[in-house]
């Protein structure tokens, strides 16, 4: 994450003691599990990896550092001290251990949540609760003489039967499971994968490949009408960098690996990928390829497809590989679009070549403030077209603007609250500018300490044209933790009636402010429609830029407190804003995919005829629904 | 006491909905001046910041749509772009508003002092403003009135701003804007002009639409615009135009708006300012050029008084509910948004049953006054009894009551006091019109022109236009009431002229009968069978008539509003077959409009004089052209193109099939009418 990355003293000693506590996690295993797990390494790489692979964040057991029923790690989170402030736990990232004093009352405010209505949520996985699983046999018998690791233990097993939609974490909190693999392999290679692969087609086994679980696409649900066993295929130990090519930079990965691990590796060789989605603390390689994932700083890197070069993937029908590393090639249509977006449907994806770069020598946050939402919107815009748009510039609305503010740590100093007293003043009374209008625009720059400082003064040339003022490094910093703090925040909302979630569209430079507008309004509509008894927080954000258009994010969130079936009123209240981003002009998705939750919405996306095309590949690739997840098609 | 009209309004109005409240009333109470000079704080949609005209203007010529426009009009008439340019700017120096307190605040002092003078009451019910009051701040407004009055024009602004309300930007004609001084009072008003024929002038529509299209957009002021395009000559309403409706739905179709709201609003006037011009426009007198002079001179209808008016406001219509399920938005995500485009047929469709779905709200909350009634059952009186004999007053305040528990049965919304004796409402109705009927020895007359002393002995055929104008008057106010019959009407029509009782009988010939008479009654495109269940419905409910599955039979004691029914309908019957009859006797198969309406009327009045036609309706040029634009839609007529002035070509056969259908000689086929193309 952002806020790891930028480092300073106490991160690399966080970092340290980080290592020691996953290395000491390593050293516990195997716990009391009573099912059989064989560890063997896999011989079949011939050369020794590249790069150390003693420290990986993601243990095989997710339980031992993860929450079974939230978001992240189980020491980090969100609670109400006993004065009633909101503080954040743990010591992993920069916001840990601090108070949020501003939270509670933007909680309060926001939705109406109070610290005397609490839920419960379910503490402990009940394994009672999981059905057991339906084991074919004949494939664990033959597995096993493989040596791959695998698992039927209910918790292994529930952990991989989820993503993070709403409804997934609300059912668990619940302690509601559902339909889960029957089991977990957990391959350490290409040639693991490959052989899972034949065995399961041999046995007509059902395999859900899972890399990072981040999925907010129901892409990791089981499908509840499948009758065969199903496996759940984690790559999480598939994560070596096997070599970097300086020459070329290029570096060749397995897709197991997860964002932090990969650019932790690659720093210490002097080098990162640059790619940095919001979930790059636990999303891996083979999931960002496998649903065309876009990361912050894409301006520079550029999103997966930009980034790849070569791609290996094992299906029902072997492995599909291009011959050479050719920048680019015109040999008909790129075989590495029916991967990069597959979404599981037709293999595993086992390792990936894609470009490296030096790391950056200086990086730069920064924030400008506008008068108000169009505004920033022509900024964007300008700063597209110039084709001038740093690392990353995203503009958040009022709302988000607010919320981010609620989010401000306390200050320890009274110099520091007074600076920020006089910018405020400073901003709305002698600017003008009104507080319930004004929004702020984020900026990260990268690269020669005198090239970002040139771009930056051009960006700030063009904001002010719009009315932009400069607003300081730290509400840019600020802004991008938000990031990933949100997702730990939602499950504090979770604590006191409050559900939400995030969805995202790419629109055309024209319609964004139109897309901003209707969509927000249609969610506060809706809600009023559907009986939740509290305005919902409805509010977006511009988070990339490109040359003929942008991506928008929108959060939606509301207490429902009142409500029968509150999961249900969200499903129907994200359904409608779906159907208002399609009428508006949006895509169905510019990078979370489409997994089961937007399925329906994909022929009107792509045509009868290229549903057909993809179907027939599809039917090539997997006769045999190996790759079983439903997921797209 | 009987001939004088009393003012009613301290009496509770009998409305089981909503209360109208007298605005007037409050005005009597305090100074004019004051008034002119209150503390107006509206608030707009969405707190829009207030739009000056000079950047709406500069927003619309700087549009990529206008610059599309401009670039194509300049390739096509081999113009350069800034010849074009200029010329756009002055389209839009000729019709742009220019809306200003000050003005609002004269005009507001200006109405309070000749609305005291001219109106007994103004009521209007709170309840509805209210509900626009919410609706402007959340959404662009459209205003959409009927049209029955100049009247009409300003007196929702001066509602506006007596409580609170943006000023709407209003679209007029531009015969307006021509008027010294009112033209340029008018326009800072807020009102807007617009050519009357346009035609294929594409530069025009293309400024008038973006200019629209702006003003929805940003939302700083209410659209008011007369979906009816013109003001009804004959108080019924008319078909509605769809232009100003694709204009004002483009926006939300393309996502430019969150949504749209539009505001029906029923005007209605117990006494029309403009009746006697009416009636006399319609018997081929032209319309007086609007001129200040003729405004001044025709000071004199301000010293009369012309009863109360209601304005009711109707409920809020959310274009984005409506065209649910009706208008796939997704099909406008291909091309820029700016790109010339016509409507889709989708568009089009919906366009054209929305505005119907607007008159028919308009017409459900018109306010029908004892008048109107009166007027109904006085036109099916012979015409000779009311000149010469006389009709008994105390039998025709019998019939209204009677009449007026049928509307009531029917859900009409009346305008009839409370708590004040039958007999004194129906007086003083009469006593407010006592430029049409006069009561004399206990009889009701209708009033004959006075004609000028004449040299020569007077022909036969003025006999008949004296009193044609009295009797247009009448029936002009009885249409103010048609809406609330014609279902039933139509339906007992059908069942008289058919002699059947089964329902798929009936059903095309109601169709049928709806189809021919589409531009006299406005009916929902498509709705045919939910009007035929309302008729059965209503008629049923009265006791006139026995409803099952199959059929539909008069019940017993059911003759009295049957009868009354058909004879509502009966004058239209005869009018259109007199005329049908007239087209395939005619000579030629070619014929201009202009020819045709004289010659019509010359043979309407013959049959008058020699009575073998009974009603003066045919002599109305509004229901003569009518018959054209009816035949025209059932392609019985052709427009040549070539010609300029509308001249047509005839089928015979298909005219005559028509008035066979029409008379039950033959079953009515099923009737292909083509799609309304009326921009």
């Amino acid at each position: 994450m952002a806020s790891n990355s930028c480092g300073g003293g106490s991160d690399r000693q966080m970092a340290a003691q980080h290592r020691l506590s996953v290395i000491a996690g390593h050293l516990q295993r195997p716990s009391g599990s009573n099912t059989a797990i064989l560890a063997a390494e896999c011989k079949a790489q011939g050369s020794k990896p590249f790069v150390s692979s003693e420290r990986r964040t993601v243990p095989r057991r997710r339980q031992e550092i993860m929450k079974w029923n939230g978001w992240g790690y189980s020491d980090s989170k969100f609670v109400y001290n006993k004065k009633g402030q909101a503080e954040f736990t743990g010591k992993r990232y920069k916001l840990s251990g601090m108070i949020i004093p501003g939270l509670k009352d933007w909680m309060e405010n926001t939705f109406g949540a109070t610290l005397q209505h609490k839920t419960t949520a379910t503490p402990a996985l009940n394994s009672t609760s999981v059905p057991p699983p339906a084991l074919n046999e004949a494939f664990m018998e033959e597995l096993k003489s493989t040596g791959v690791p695998f698992s039927a233990d209910a918790e292994d097993r529930v952990f991989r039967a989820h993503g993070h939609c709403l409804h997934e974490i609300f059912a668990l909190r619940e302690g509601k499971i559902g339909r889960v693999p029957d089991m977990v392999v957990w391959p350490n290679c290409h040639n693991d994968v490959v052989k899972i692969v034949e065995l399961a087609c041999k046995h007509n086994v059902c395999l859900i490949p899972y890399g990072g679980g981040t999925s907010v696409s129901s892409a990791l649900e089981c499908p509840p009408e499948e009758s065969r066993s199903i496996v759940s295929l984690d790559t999480s130990q598939m994560n070596r960098i096997l070599w970097i090519d300086e020459k070329n930079l290029t570096a060749h990965v397995e897709a197991g690996i997860i964002g932090q691990d990969l650019e932790n590796l690659l720093n210490e060789s002097g080098y990162c990928t640059g790619h940095e989605p919001d979930s790059m603390e636990f999303s891996s390689l083979g999931g960002w390829v496998a649903t065309r994932a876009s990361g912050m700083k894409k301006n520079i890197y550029g999103n997966i497809e930009d980034l790849v070069i070569h791609i290996k993937m094992v299906t029902p029908q072997g492995v599909i590989e291009k011959s050479c590393q050719g920048p680019r090639m015109s040999t008909g249509p790129d075989i590495h679009h029916f991967i990069m977006g597959s979404e599981g449907t037709l293999g595993v994806i086992t390792e990936v070549t894609m470009k490296i770069r030096p790391v950056p020598e200086y990086q730069k946050y920064g924030s400008v403030v506008f008068p108000n939402f169009e505004q920033g919107v022509a900024c964007l815009r300008e700063v597209a077209r110039q084709r001038c748009a740093p690392a990353s510039i995203r503009l958040m609305d009022n709302e988000q603007f607010k919320f981010g503010h609620a989010l401000k740590p306390q200050v320890s100093s009274i110099f520091t609250s007074f600076l920020d007293g006089l910018k405020k003043f400073y901003i709305t009374k002698f600017k003008g500018f009104d507080p319930n209008r004004l929004c702020v625009a984020t900026l990260l720059f990268e690269g020669d300490r005198e090239k970002v400082l040139q771009h930056e003064k051009q960006v700030y040339d063009i904001a002010a044209k719009f009315g932009g003022l400069a607003a300081g490094e730290d509400n840019g910093q600020r802004g991008y933790m938000l990031t990933f703090v949100i997702a730990y925040l939602r499950d504090l909302g979770m604590d006191y009636f409050v559900i939400g979630e995030s969805f995202e569209t790419s629109v055309p430079w024209d319609r964004v402010l139109d897309i901003c507008r209707n969509v927000k309004a249609r969610i506060v509509r809706e809600c009023k429609d559907k009986g939740v008894q509290f305005p919902p927080l409805s509010t977006c954000r511009v988070t990339q830029t490109y040359d003929a258009g942008a991506c928008v994010y929108f959060y939606f969130a509301f207490n429902y407190r009142g409500l029968g079936d509150p999961v249900h009123v969200y499903e129907q209240v994200e359904h409608a804003a779906r159907e208002e981003i399609l009428a508006n002009g949006g895509s169905l998705s510019h990078h979370h995919g489409v997994g089961k939750l937007r399925k329906e919405w994909m022929r009107e996306t792509v045509s009868s005829v290229g549903i057909g095309m993809l179907q027939s590949v599809k039917d090539y690739v997997d006769p045999n629904n190996i790759f079983g997840s439903r997921n797209l098609l | 006491m009987t001939n004088t009209h009393k003012d009613f309004s301290q009496v509770g109005l009998k409305d089981d909905e909503e209360d109208f409240v007298d605005i007037l009333e409050e005005r009597r109470r305090g100074s004019d001046l004051s008034f002119a000079f209150r503390t107006f704080s509206p608030q707009p949609y969405k707190a829009a910041p207030p739009c000056s005209t000079a950047e709406l203007n500069r927003v619309v010529l700087e549009s990529q749509f206008l610059r599309y426009v401009t670039k194509e009009i300049a390739r096509e008439m081999e113009l350069s772009v800034e010849e074009v340019e200029e010329e756009a700017r002055n389209i839009l120096g000729e019709m742009s508003q220019n809306l200003q307190l000050g003005f609002i605040r004269l005009m507001g002092y200006t109405f309070n002092k000749v609305f005291k003078r001219l109106y007994s009451s103004i009521f209007v019910n709170m309840e509805g403003l209210n509900r626009l009051h919410q609706a402007t701040q959340e959404n662009p407004v459209i205003l959409m009135p009927n049209h029955r009055s100049y009247i009409d024009f300003l007196v929702i602004s001066f509602i506006m701003f007596c409580y609170d309300i943006p000023i709407p930007v209003i679209a007029a004609g531009i015969p307006l804007a021509g008027m010294r001084i009112v033209g340029e009072i008018l326009r800072r008003s807020g009102a807007f002009f617009i050519r009357r024929a346009i035609g294929s002038d594409k530069l025009y529509w293309a400024v008038l639409s973006e200019y629209v299209r702006t003003i929805v957009k940003k939302g700083f002021a209410p659209l008011e615009f007369f979906v009816e395009g013109f003001r009804s000559r004959t108080l019924k309403s008319l078909s509605p135009k769809l232009g100003m409706m694709h204009m004002v739905l483009e926006p939300f179709f393309k996502g430019e708006v969150f949504d749209v709201t539009l505001l029906p609003i029923s005007i209605s006037y117990e006494r029309v300012l403009e009746e006697s011009l009416l009636a006399h426009e319609l018997l081929g007198v032209p319309k007086p050029k609007e001129s200040t002079m003729g405004l001044l001179k025709a000071s004199r209808v301000l010293s009369e008084n012309y009863g109360s008016m209601h304005v009711n406001f109707g409920r809020p219509l959310s274009v984005r509910q409506l065209c649910e399920g009706r208008i796939n938005r997704c099909q406008y995500n291909l091309i820029p948004r700016d790109l010339p485009e016509k409507p889709t047929a989708e568009a089009q469709a919906f366009a054209n049953w929305l505005a119907h779905l607007v008159v028919r709200n308009q017409e459900e909350g018109s306010q029908i006054s004892p008048w109107s009634l009166m007027c109904g059952l006085l036109l099916q009186v012979p015409t000779p009894v009311l000149t010469e004999e006389g009709f008994p007053w105390h039998q025709l305040t019998e019939r209204t009551l009677w009449l007026r528990k049928l509307a009531q049965d029917f859900g009409a919304r009346l305008n009839w006091p409370d708590g004040v004796p039958d007999s004194d409402v129906m007086s003083s109705s009469a006593a407010l019109h006592r430029g049409i009927v006069q009561r004399k020895a206990g009889c009701v007359f209708l009033v004959q022109e006075d004609e000028p002393a004449r040299t020569h002995p007077a022909r036969p055929e003025e006999g008949v236009m004296k009193t044609a104008a009295a009797a247009l008057m009448l029936v002009s106010y009885r249409n103010q009431s048609l809406h609330v019959f014609v279902r039933p009407a139509l339906l007992a029509t059908a069942m008289h002229i058919t002699k059947s009782t089964h329902r798929d009988e009936l059903l095309p010939f109601f169709s049928f009968l709806q189809d021919v008479f589409s531009y006299e009654f406005l009916f929902i495109p498509g709705e045919s069978l939910q009007d035929f269940e309302e008729a059965c419905r209503l008629l049923k409910k009265c006791g006139a008539v026995h409803v099952n599955q199959q059929e539909v039979t008069a019940a017993q004691g059911g003759m009295e509003v049957l009868s009354f029914l058909q004879d509502l309908l009966k004058p239209f019957i005869d009018s259109y077959q007199l005329m049908f009859r007239y087209l395939c006797e005619a000579e030629s198969v070619f014929l201009t409009e202009k020819e045709f309406l004289l010659a019509v009327r010359d043979l309407a009045t013959k049959l008058l004089l020699t009575a073998d036609l009974h009603t003066y309706e045919a002599l109305s040029s509004d229901l003569q052209k009518n018959v054209l634009s009816a035949l025209r839609r059932l392609e019985a007529l052709t427009k040549l193109s070539s010609s300029v002035s509308n001249k047509f070509k005839v089928n015979k056969a298909a005219v005559e099939r028509t008035a066979d259908m029409l008379s039950g000689k033959i079953p009515p086929l099923n009737l292909q009418a083509s799609p309304d193309a009326r921009l």
